[in-house]
């Protein structure tokens, strides 16, 4: 099969989105950029597309709450949305994307303000939970390496013993929990396992260079971010 | 009232910002408060029936992690809202909810609420309000509630342009008109101006006088930089004779270098380089210190827009930011600060969130920068932001053309930053804070961010660009008006709120707004294109061709100036300067008795001392490109020397560096800059950039040049600079000078900054896959020293903890072997040579190794130090130094790559302990620990939250 056609979605303010257009044009994906207004004035582009992203940034300037503002946009083309999971298509919110995707309901939990205070930005390493049932992670036998750049990451879920049970979460923070999520998690997926949210950015580890210890031998091919969105990919396209 | 509503908002989980008020009433020793509570507040002005209040509520409060409430709140607390036109996103995301929603509302606002559950005195209150919460320069705060609608600004004329009979007024007169209206201009000037409307035979409108008083600001027209200097006292071969203007010895001396590789140098609004054919980078570094020192937050965040718009107003797409910032001592006791000025702790925090908070949201890398402390720099703190950008390689633009339209982009415009190009001219003391009122604004950087998404890839639409910066449309269009004319009509212009006269519309310095001429068959396509991305588009006039600058307000004519009296009728000033004669003939040594104890208080300083509490603050990773950050080695906790950044299609890559060392400036401003230079250069070189391609970056912070040993400073600094370019053949592309740093302190007494000197490295790097950091990569690697160490221990750090001796002898010395020897090291790391390599700096080899260690969490057991005595060995911060690690095999071919010109110092080992000649070992651990335990510890924010 030819390259599955990739939705990334732009609100006011995000800024990872040619980061991740990149990872996903690296992962075998014909990409293309929407903004939110794009896809209000045009909800086939949803339908057009085989996966979808939510991407990162400050979505109208994350005023009053990440990614609120954009998820309320969003909600004009919530039934599509919802049909693009129920069809079973790909959607990973990244960062601002994920924040946006719980507002939207597609994902559970919240995104609350960092527990120590502040915006943060360092390397982290996730594990993939092998129970998960979700589509992006499936298979993943290495830990990701990637960083984190984010003020609201902390994961809040009442009863993240059940979301573990369902098979919903699909990252955690090995060792370093940066931001306070509970349980450690840092991604996690719907019921149905192919929308993914995380905070934490593969989109900034497709090539090895970027690993901050590529000159000591450090990072390898098996830990790269770009091996989610070759799932998400393979996923789309396996359908 | 029944139309006003307000939703007091609560985290559920503790809220971060009430520990950070309660650390900061400890760091400063205020009284405690007991406990206290942070909340937001959005203020809704309009009928809100109660299901469009339960709509709004389910938007604005997520039940996981907030409650929320529509009650007025009636415990003890302050409540602290921004002033009418101070930039609130919150208020625009309430707006737009209750757009979005079908909910008609008039007005919203937002605020935060202070609760202080154990009811303290309201004295202790306010003084915590004022010294850690809220900044009168930008909000408004008050016991109990704050209502955000009482205060709308004031209705002013909206048309009227006001006479201002300035042909009447004597000299006399004229100083006082001066003082009045903030003019900041010299006397010369005042006449100059009364002079040619004497000529005209009418005299100037409000409009015409400030438009000349911003042009002519030593923010824009540089004048000092410009000026005829007389050498009053100094060298007796150059006394009594007069130098050519400082502006034109750096562009001299980069004309006579000739590189290749420099497309654009001192115009437009920064430089452009050409490292690799297809292409360019544009280059600028800016400072922004008066509106830090009174709103730190507001003042940074605007600083980092500032330069960002310069590398957009140059037709790049800006890809990094950099950062330099000059504080007071964070332990400064309160009572030693001088009045109306805010506390050191404050600053730095409201600076670094005011970075963090544009460079985060904007998305781009905020990469390289350093952060020094010196009790100079306590009224006037340093704020230097650089950014750099990069396009495809295509002609400069060369318009504006007769024709053209004149197109203002972005933001709206209001009373914000009016005259602050002459604020930035002048000497701050304690009222400065209530005057500088409208002076500093906070940053909207999503609205610049849609700027940079519209006008990249929108090159071929317009003829000519750039941004509003110091003096607003005043400076932005007067300049691109200058040899062709332009009519404008400012009620064209947006408006943030009603009532600005025509003179605050035309001066206002409403941040995120670029000007474009736009040929008219090109503006459907680019308003088409602007507001896709939602970006506003107002077409305010036409460039005419006639050299005439005309504003019109409502049609009517409220300025009329010919553009070459404008930008050529400012007599050139004529200034004394006294050049330093530091004796450089005795060297000094010190005797370091407890050398272990040294190093542990240097690693402790804050100059040195881990930064990462601040770096962590920035996305440094955001585009992909970033291959070495500013913090290195095996736990990321090292610092690095040059940052790269390179995009990951590409082999090459551009490596920055900063050079920046106030302490040689007090003894010798001359070695300073070579100094600096050598030491911005190296750090590139250290990293694998190619020393044959560096560009460099200029930025002066100084004191009041009217003074002329103060000048007489600068004048040795800038013969430094360009003996420097030359030495390295490193061209300077761009600068910035910023005068006047100084605080008349209650006391009378004048407070200058020291001479401050920030270079900026830009250099190609061939090959960003094999980069070299400073960490030390494995045990048994040869470590050999490059350069030559002599006792030079003016300015150093060892001398700032250890107290500068009576005779503090020499500052480093340049070394006329360095850029031979730097070109070999490149030739070395091209050929894969070098493991590891890191710069000498502040506290010599002995901080420099220990670094090493750190980054590797290995240790090295060095036999022995170059240096006639024990203290030069490990402390002395001779320049032109680097140690490189070397694997044992390749020690015969890097020595012969580099003509023997290399000291074998030690070997690298895994006994992680620290090893040198005559010290006692000092395991890895107590250097990390040392390193990370200095006072540089994230101080609270203050400003807004």
């Amino acid at each position: 099969m030819s390259r599955p056609t990739a939705l990334v979605l732009a609100g006011p303010g995000t800024n990872r989105d040619r980061d991740v257009a990149a990872a996903l044009e690296l992962a075998g994906a014909n990409v293309s950029i929407a903004l939110t207004r794009d896809v209000l004035d045009d909800p086939a582009l949803l339908d057009r597309a085989q996966l979808a992203v939510v991407a990162g940034g400050f979505s109208h300037a994350d005023a009053l709450g990440a990614g609120r503002m954009m998820a309320l946009d969003l909600a004009a083309v919530g039934d599509e949305m919802r049909g693009f999971v129920d069809a079973g298509k790909p959607l990973i919110g990244i960062c601002n994307g994920f924040q946006v995707l719980t507002r939207t309901r597609l994902l559970p939990g919240a995104l609350g303000h960092n527990a120590q205070g502040d915006f943060d930005c360092r390397w982290v390493v996730l594990d993939p939970v092998g129970s998960s049932r979700c589509v992006w992670t499936a298979g993943l036998t290495h830990p990701v390496h990637c960083p984190i750049a984010h003020g609201e990451g902390r994961y809040v879920h009442p009863d993240p013993a059940a979301l573990a049970d369902a098979g919903q979460v699909a990252l955690r923070y090995r060792s370093t929990n940066p931001n306070g999520s509970v349980a450690d998690i840092a991604g996690v997926c719907d019921r149905s396992g192919v929308v993914l949210g995380l905070m934490p950015h593969p989109e900034n580890h497709i090539v090895a260079r970027q690993h901050p210890h590529h000159r000591r031998g450090g990072g390898g091919h098996e830990h790269l971010g770009l091996r989610i969105f070759e799932n998400g990919v393979r996923h789309a396209k396996a359908r | 009232m029944a139309d006003r509503h307000r939703l007091t908002i609560r985290s559920i989980d503790p809220d971060p910002r009430a520990a950070s008020v309660l650390d900061g009433i400890k760091q400063l020793g205020l009284d405690p408060v007991g406990q206290i509570v942070v909340a937001d507040i959005v203020f809704v002005d309009g009928d809100l029936e109660n299901d469009a209040q339960h709509r709004l509520h389910a938007v604005l409060v997520d039940p996981l992690l907030q409650s929320g409430s529509w009650a007025t709140p009636t415990t003890c607390a302050v409540e602290v809202t921004p002033l009418p036109g101070v930039t609130d996103a919150g208020a625009h995301a309430v707006e737009h909810a209750a757009h979005v929603l079908g909910i008609g509302i008039r007005a919203a606002a937002t605020g935060v609420r202070v609760e202080f559950p154990d009811e303290p005195s309201p004295e202790a209150i306010s003084t915590v309000v004022e010294r850690l919460v809220a900044n009168d320069v930008i909000e408004r705060w008050s016991h109990g509630t704050v209502d955000p609608f009482a205060h709308l600004p004031p209705n002013g004329p909206t048309h009227e342009a006001d006479i201002i009979p300035l042909r009447s007024l004597s000299d006399d007169q004229l100083a006082d008109l001066n003082t009045e209206r903030g003019l900041s201009l010299d006397p010369e000037e005042l006449t100059a101006i009364r002079s040619h409307f004497d000529s005209l035979g009418r005299d100037p409108t409000d409009v015409e006088l400030e438009t000349l008083a911003q042009t002519w600001s030593e923010h824009c027209a540089h004048k000092t930089f410009r000026a005829r200097i007389n050498i009053v006292a100094g060298p007796a071969d150059e006394l009594g004779t007069q130098r050519p203007p400082l502006l034109g010895q750096l562009r001299q001396s980069t004309e006579s270098l000739a590189a290749p590789f420099v497309v654009s140098s001192f115009v437009g609004n920064a430089g452009v380089v050409e490292f690799e054919p297809g292409t360019t980078l544009a280059v600028k570094a800016e400072t922004h210190n008066h509106p830090s020192a009174v709103e730190p937050f507001g003042g940074a965040n605007t600083g980092v827009g500032g330069v960002i718009r310069d590398v957009l107003g140059i037709a790049h797409r800006p890809i990094a930011v950099t950062d330099i910032l000059c504080f007071g001592p964070p332990e400064l006791p309160l009572d030693a600060l001088p009045t109306g000025t805010l506390h050191p702790r404050r600053i730095r925090a409201g600076v670094i969130d005011g970075i963090a908070d544009y460079g985060n949201k904007i998305g781009l890398p905020t990469v390289a920068g350093a952060v020094l402390y010196e009790e100079r720099y306590t009224a006037n703190p340093l704020v230097f932001a650089g950014c750099i950008g990069s396009a495809p390689t295509r002609p400069l633009h060369d318009g504006p053309y007769p024709g053209d339209r004149v197109v203002v982009l972005g933001g709206a415009t209001g009373r914000d930053g009016i005259r602050g190009a002459t604020f930035s001219s002048a000497t701050m003391d304690a009222t400065t804070g209530d005057v500088a009122g409208a002076s500093v604004q906070i940053g909207d950087p999503i609205t610049e961010k849609l700027l940079i998404d519209a006008l990249v890839g929108a090159e071929d639409l317009y003829s000519a660009i750039t941004d509003c910066g110091a003096g607003g449309l005043s400076s932005a269009i007067g300049e691109m008006a200058e040899g062709v004319g332009a009519d404008v009509e400012l009620d064209a212009v947006p408006r943030k709120y009603p009532g600005l006269a025509p003179w605050e519309v035309w001066l206002s310095e409403a941040q995120e707004r670029m000007v474009v001429a736009v040929p008219p068959d090109d503006l459907d396509e680019l308003r088409a294109r602007c507001e896709h991305v939602g970006v506003t588009v107002a077409d305010v006039g036409e460039f005419t061709g006639d050299n005439i600058l005309i504003v019109r307000s409502g049609g009517t004519v409220v300025a009329e100036i010919d553009t070459e009296f404008l930008h050529d009728g400012r007599p050139q000033r004529e200034m004394d300067a006294a050049l330093p004669e530091p004796d450089r003939s005795r060297a000094t040594r010190r005797v370091v008795d407890d050398p272990v104890d040294a190093l542990r208080r240097l690693l402790q300083h804050p100059n040195i001392a881990s930064k990462a509490s601040t770096i962590h603050r920035y996305d440094h990773e955001i585009g992909g490109s970033t291959v070495v950050r500013p913090l290195i080695g095996t736990a990321a906790d090292a610092p690095a020397d040059g940052v790269v950044l390179a995009p990951i299609d590409t082999t090459a890559g551009v490596a920055i560096g900063i050079g920046v060392n106030p302490w040689y400036g007090l003894h010798d401003p001359e070695s300073m800059a070579l100094a600096v230079v050598d030491e911005a250069i190296r750090n590139v070189v250290a990293v694998g950039a190619d020393p044959d391609k560096v560009a460099l970056l200029d930025n002066f912070s100084w004191g009041d040049p009217r003074r002329a040993s103060t000048l007489g400073e600068l004048v040795a600094a800038v013969d430094g600079c360009c003996t420097a370019a030359h030495m390295y053949r490193a061209p300077f592309v761009s600068g910035k000078d910023s005068l006047n740093n100084e605080y008349m302190g209650s006391d009378g007494e004048r407070h200058s900054v020291p001479p401050t000197l920030v270079i900026t490295a830009v250099a190609h790097l061939p090959d960003a896959d094999h980069c070299v950091t400073p960490d030390l990569v494995a045990a048994g690697n040869v470590l050999m020293m490059l350069g030559s160490t002599e006792p030079e221990f003016a300015g150093s750090h060892l001398d700032l903890v250890l107290g500068e001796p009576a005779e503090p002898g020499v500052a480093p010395a340049p070394d006329p072997d360095a850029p031979a020897m730097y070109r070999k090291l490149h030739a070395a790391m091209r050929a894969g040579l070098v493991e590891s390599c890191h710069d000498l700096s502040e506290g010599g080899a002995a901080v420099a190794l220990a670094e090493m260690c750190i980054g590797g969490r290995l240790g090295a057991n060095v036999d022995r130090l170059p240096g006639e005595d024990f203290a030069t060995a490990l402390f002395a911060e001779s320049i032109g130094r680097l140690i490189v690690e070397i694997e044992p095999r390749r020690v015969a071919a890097f020595l012969r790559v580099m003509d023997d010109d290399a000291t074998r110092i030690g070997v690298v080992t895994d006994r992680l302990d620290l090893r040198l000649p005559g010290v006692t070992p000092i395991p890895v651990s107590d250097l990390v620990d040392w390193f990370h335990h200095g006072p540089d510890d994230h101080a609270p924010a203050g400003g807004p939250s």
